[in-house]
C-alpha cells in the first residue's frame, strides 16, 4: 500500500482499464442492426417516366399547407434556376423539388424528384439528442416540433441534405421536411399526395419489399433501358424511396459516394463508449488522484515526524 | 437423317401460318366507340374527348390494346406467355387499369407471390405512358395543357394567376405551429 505509484504505472493502468471497458461494450453494439419494419411502405421513382410536369410539387404544397410558390407550378423556367451554383433544393416552402438534367448522348432531358428518402436507419433520427424524429412502422420518418430544440444537427447528419429550417419565423422556428404524408394519408393506407398526383406513374407506391421486386422486374424486362441498380436498396442502409434511372446515377445528381451501410454505423462504436467515459472515468481518475494524494500526505507526515 | 429443303420450308410456312391470329376473330376499329370521354381527373382538368375513331386510323389496335383485341402482340416479353392468347373479353382500358391506384387493394395485389403482373399501371398511368411517347414522336401535343384544359380548381392547384409571390396558402394554419 505504501508502494508509490509512478507516472507511467498510473497512465498504463488507466488506459488498460478504459480499453477493457470499451471492448466489452463495443461487442454488444455489433448485433444491434435494424433491418427495417417488415411491412414498411416505400416509393419507387422511375426517372425514365418523369416528364417534369411538377404536379407532385403542386400536390405536396396543397397537402402540407405550404406557402404559395414564387412562380406557378407549371412554370418550367425554374429548371434553369441556380442558387449558389446548385439546382433547386428542398427548403421551408417546399418539401419536394423536381430538377432537370441534360445527360450527354440523350435526346431528351431527365428529371429527378427529390424529397426525404425516409431511410430505414435515418441519420437525422440517430443524430437527434431529444428524439424529435420517429421512424414509423409504415416507413415514414416524422418530426415532432414539440421536443425539438432547434440545434439543426439533423440537417448536418442527413446524407441527402433534405431537412431544412424555418428561419423566416422568429417565433415558430422548426425543421421542415417531407413526412411521407404520414398523418393525413400513409397512416390510413393511402399513397402520399405526390404519388397520387403523378400522371406518368413515375412514382410507384407500395410495400418496400414489393417495390424492390418491381424495380428488378423493370430492369430485367426492359433490357438497355435502365442502369442495373436500384438506388436506395442498400444506400445508407436502405431507404424507403428508391430510384431507377436510365442514365448513370452520378449524371442525374445522385451522390454515389454515400456508404452502403447506415450512417449510424460510423459513430456507433464511438457513441457506445461515451457513457463509459462519463461514468467510469471520473470515479477511476478520482481514485488515482486520491491514492497519489495519500502517498504525498504520508511522505509529508513522515518528514514532519522526522523533523520533530 | 436427310431433310428435304422444300419440305422444311413448307413445314415452316404451315407452322407460321398456324400461329397467326385468324382475321375473322379479331376485333377491328369499327367495333369500337367513336369517342371516349376521359374524365377521371375532372376536378383539376376538363374532361378530354378522346377521338377513338381518329386514333384508330393512326395506329394499330395492338399498339394500345396489347393482345386483347386478338391481334398478336410483338413485344418479346409479352409473347413469352401471350403468343397464342385469344381475343379478350375485356378490351376497354379502364376494365384492367383501375382508376384508383396504390390504394390498399392494389398494394395488397402487388404482394401476391403468384401474380406476374405486379407492376400494372393504374388508368391515369396507362393512358399517359401509352399516349405521351407517341404524341412526342408524331409531334402531336405532348405538354399537359395540349390535351387538358385546367379547371378553376386546377388553376388554383398550380397557383396560376396572382396567387404567388410568397403569400401564405389560405388553407395554412392547421399544420403551422
Amino acid at each position: 500500500m505504501n508502494q508509490p505509484i509512478d507516472r507511467r504505472g498510473f497512465l498504463q493502468g488507466g488506459l488498460a482499464a478504459s480499453a477493457a471497458a470499451t471492448i466489452s461494450l463495443a461487442k454488444k453494439t455489433e448485433a444491434a442492426t435494424f433491418e427495417g419494419y417488415p411491412n414498411a411502405m416505400g416509393v419507387l421513382v422511375d426517372l425514365s417516366r418523369c416528364v417534369g410536369c411538377r404536379s407532385c410539387e403542386a400536390a405536396c404544397n396543397q397537402e402540407q399547407h405550404l406557402p404559395a410558390p414564387a412562380k406557378p407550378f407549371n412554370d418550367f423556367s425554374v429548371f434553369g434556376e441556380r442558387h449558389h451554383g446548385q439546382k433547386r433544393r428542398t427548403d421551408e416552402t417546399r418539401y419536394t423539388v423536381v430538377n432537370r438534367y441534360e445527360v450527354p448522348g440523350r435526346e431528351h432531358p431527365l428529371f429527378r424528384k427529390i424529397q426525404c428518402n425516409h431511410c430505414m436507419e435515418p441519420a437525422c433520427l440517430t443524430s437527434c439528442f431529444v428524439n424529435a424524429y420517429t421512424k414509423t412502422p409504415e416507413g415514414a420518418v416524422v418530426y415532432n416540433v414539440d421536443v425539438c430544440v432547434g440545434c439543426r444537427t439533423c440537417m448536418v447528419a442527413c446524407p441527402f441534405y433534405i431537412p431544412t429550417f424555418r428561419y423566416s419565423s422568429a417565433f415558430q422556428p422548426r425543421i421542415m421536411k417531407c413526412v411521407f404524408c404520414h398523418e393525413t394519408r400513409l397512416s390510413k393506407g393511402l399513397p402520399p399526395a405526390c404519388v397520387e398526383a403523378c400522371p406518368q406513374e413515375a412514382l410507384t407506391f407500395g410495400r418496400r419489399t414489393d417495390l424492390v421486386e418491381m424495380g428488378r422486374q423493370r430492369i430485367r424486362e426492359n433490357p438497355g433501358t435502365y442502369v442495373d441498380h436500384l438506388y436506395g436498396e442498400h444506400e445508407v442502409g436502405g431507404t424507403a424511396w428508391m430510384y431507377l434511372s436510365p442514365a448513370p446515377f452520378e449524371q442525374v445528381g445522385f451522390d454515389i459516394s454515400v456508404p452502403k451501410e447506415p450512417i449510424l454505423n460510423y459513430v456507433k462504436d464511438f457513441l457506445s463508449i461515451v457513457p463509459m467515459v462519463l461514468t467510469i472515468w471520473p470515479a477511476l481518475f478520482a481514485g488515482f488522484h486520491l491514492l497519489a494524494a495519500r502517498k504525498d500526505k504520508l511522505e509529508q507526515q513522515k518528514k514532519n515526524e522526522g523533523e520533530v | 437423317m436427310k431433310s428435304h429443303p422444300k419440305a422444311m420450308l413448307a413445314a415452316a410456312v404451315l407452322l407460321l401460318a398456324g400461329t397467326l391470329p385468324t382475321p375473322g376473330l379479331a376485333r377491328d376499329q369499327f367495333d369500337a366507340p367513336e369517342t371516349v370521354t376521359i374524365d377521371a381527373l375532372a376536378h383539376l382538368y376538363r374532361p378530354v374527348e378522346f377521338s377513338h375513331k381518329r386514333h384508330a386510323k393512326l395506329a394499330r389496335c395492338k399498339d394500345c390494346h396489347h393482345h386483347t383485341t386478338g391481334h398478336q402482340d410483338m413485344d418479346p416479353n409479352c409473347v413469352r406467355c401471350h403468343a397464342h392468347s385469344p381475343e379478350a373479353s375485356i378490351v376497354s382500358c379502364k376494365d384492367c387499369h383501375t382508376k384508383k391506384q396504390f390504394y390498399p387493394e392494389q398494394v395488397a395485389a402487388a404482394g401476391n407471390p403468384n401474380l406476374y403482373h405486379i407492376d400494372k399501371p393504374g388508368l391515369k398511368g396507362a393512358y399517359h405512358l401509352n399516349c405521351v411517347p407517341c404524341h412526342a414522336k408524331k409531334n402531336a401535343p405532348s405538354h399537359c395543357e395540349g390535351c387538358h384544359a385546367l379547371t378553376d380548381t386546377g388553376k388554383q392547384f398550380f397557383h396560376l394567376g396572382g396567387q404567388t409571390q410568397g403569400k401564405a396558402n389560405p388553407a395554412r394554419g392547421s399544420h403551422a405551429r
